[in-house]
């Protein structure tokens, strides 16, 4: 948890005291420039150090659970365990079969989320159109779609994929569209007063204005994928991570599971990790307070 | 005053909004002309329509009644010879101070390297070589603004409409930038309505100040100002400086005690 606070704990913009008025000489300018980078390195020891510390804790206790007879296996066991499903190659299969259908049913999810959240979000009509559908949609659980897809499209890998690009377009689609509303409209007047016509204004205005939105749906969208997937998994799946842990549910195997449960937690962070860059280098425009 | 076209002139317009059930008018019947190169401040209590007026020029509205004409045409939705400077700034966070410079640039398809050498030129005008490559959210209130005035002229509008420009900027910085903004009106003279809520401002910059008046908007008084005299600290500490000063305060903040409007038409609307 504490990981993703980090992000509130980054330091205020050290140019927030500044005095609006004139540029005060070269040093400030140079100051504006480094004065985040140096920075960084000391704030960024704690919150690594306190997440440590953390992930330790969290593990002593697990372990002590286990041992004052909790029904858990212990860590070691649960290493040896991972071990093992590494070794003869079913967590790679597993890992890979999942997150396949992950990355394709949030692609999908997205990129189809992504134009239908513009269109809404620009054409009145179209709003009108589109939204009752999302709302409706989206007070369905994705996983209360299962059954409909098992009948409509059978039980290979696309009902698998539908609901979770159900569940990546729902929470992506909504940000999108409540992005393009919020844009700024001073600056759509800006644009317009320069010459800029709707089509320009659309891709140089509320494109990018709209894009830290899309980035927070998307993920939103992703944690939402993940979710989908153990349940999507249900349908006669011969391998995945859900597939696993159900399997092992069984036969009583609380290792593989727990196995399949930090697979899926450690490959929905390194996702969200690599958004969170993304999200980093496309929005850094923003003024955070 | 039928010897030379008016290049901005607006003939009767009047603009009302639907609130309610009611509706509210906020422009009454205001005409005016604005010659060529002149400098005119719109100075008056809120709600007098002074955004209105500027918005309507600007294309962004339209008038209920009567006509907005710029160089005898009327004016149909923006256009690249007005430049609008706006009071939140409206620099595209996005883009550094030459990309904002150059946004005009690019959307009225002017090529790269004129461009970039245009946009040069503006962000020298007014000193902010040193910031070009920096993102607003680094600059301060002031350089924002003045890279929102570089922008505008970017694209070399023969008009520049400003919507209390220096409204949200703290008193030192406003002085400044008046004067900084002069300095670069007169090296490159373009004709400005420059809208404010500051009397000493209007004062200062104007060749000719219009205040209006509230429920219903409308101009209200007229104050020439001599445009040979010098705009520096010398006149703005003047005994002149305090007398018109005096009187467009007066015209400003004293409406009520007056019945009708001095020298330009106000229909009365209860």
């Amino acid at each position: 948890m504490s990981v993703l606070d980090k992000r509130g704990a980054r330091p205020r913009h050290p140019m927030a005291h500044k005095t609006p008025g004139e540029p005060a000489g070269p040093g400030t300018a140079e100051e504006t420039k480094a004065a985040p980078e140096r920075a960084r390195p000391g704030r960024r020891g704690l919150p690594l150090a306190l997440n440590a510390v953390s992930v330790a804790l969290g593990i002593a206790l697990w372990w002590g659970l286990a041992a004052a007879g909790f029904k858990l296996p212990t860590p070691p066991e649960v290493v040896s365990r991972a071990g093992t499903l590494i070794g003869d190659g079913t967590l790679g299969q597993d890992a890979l079969a999942s997150l396949t259908r992950v990355l394709i049913g949030f692609a999908l999810g997205t990129a189809v989320a992504v134009p239908v959240g513009f269109l809404m979000g620009w054409y009145g009509l179209l709003r009108g159109l589109i939204e009752p559908w999302v709302q409706f949609f989206r007070t369905i659980p994705p996983l209360a779609i299962i059954p409909l897809a098992v009948v409509v499209m059978g039980i290979d890998e696309t009902p698998k994929i539908f609901v979770i690009f159900l569940a990546a377009f729902l929470a992506c689609v909504i940000s999108t569209f409540q992005g393009v509303v919020s844009v700024d409209r001073t600056l759509i007047n800006a644009a317009r007063v320069l010459g800029a016509k709707d089509a320009t204004i659309f891709a140089r205005v509320v494109v990018p204005a709209s894009t830290p939105f899309i980035l927070v749906g998307m993920r939103v969208g992703l944690g939402s994928a993940w979710a989908t997937l153990v349940a999507a998994e249900l349908i006669a799946a011969q391998q995945g991570l859900g597939y696993r842990m159900q399997n092992a549910q069984l036969y009583y195997d609380l290792p593989t599971i727990f196995v399949g449960l930090i697979s899926i937690g450690i490959l929905g962070l390194l996702m969200d990790r690599v958004l969170l860059l993304a999200e980093r280098k496309l929005t850094g425009w923003q003024e955070r307070r | 005053m039928t010897s030379k076209p008016a290049k901005i002139s607006l003939q009767s317009v009047t603009k009302t909004f639907a609130l309610g059930r009611d509706t509210f008018t906020a422009l009454d019947d205001v005409s005016l002309d604005i010659a060529d190169r002149e400098f005119v401040t719109v100075v008056g209590p809120s709600g007098c329509g002074k955004s209105t007026l500027m918005n309507i020029l600007a294309g962004l509205e339209t008038p209920t009644a009567g006509r907005a004409l710029v160089d005898g045409a009327p004016v149909s939705g923006p256009g690249p010879e007005r430049g609008v400077i706006f009071q939140q700034y409206a620099l595209f966070p996005w883009l550094t101070v030459r990309q904002n410079v150059e946004f005009g640039l690019r959307t009225t398809g002017v090529p790269k390297g004129e461009r970039r050498s245009r946009a040069e030129h503006f962000i020298q005008l007014v000193g902010l070589e040193r910031f070009a490559d920096a993102l607003p959210k680094t600059l301060s209130g002031g350089m924002r603004q003045r890279c929102a005035i570089a922008r505008a002229y970017a694209v070399n509008p023969s008009i520049l409409l400003m919507d209390e420009p220096f409204g949200a900027l703290d008193a030192l910085t406003r002085v400044k930038l008046q004067e900084q903004l002069l300095e670069t009106w007169s090296q490159d003279k373009r004709t400005v309505l420059f809208i404010t809520h500051d009397v000493d401002e209007a004062v200062f910059l104007a060749n000719r100040v219009i205040v209006m008046a509230a429920r219903p908007g409308r101009v209200y008084d007229v104050i020439e100002v001599d445009p040979a005299i010098e705009r520096n600290e010398e006149f703005r500490l003047s005994p002149e400086f305090a007398a018109l000063r005096n009187r467009v305060w007066h015209s400003v903040y004293h409406q009520e005690g007056r019945t009708a409007a001095p020298s330009v038409s106000s229909s009365s609307t209860t």
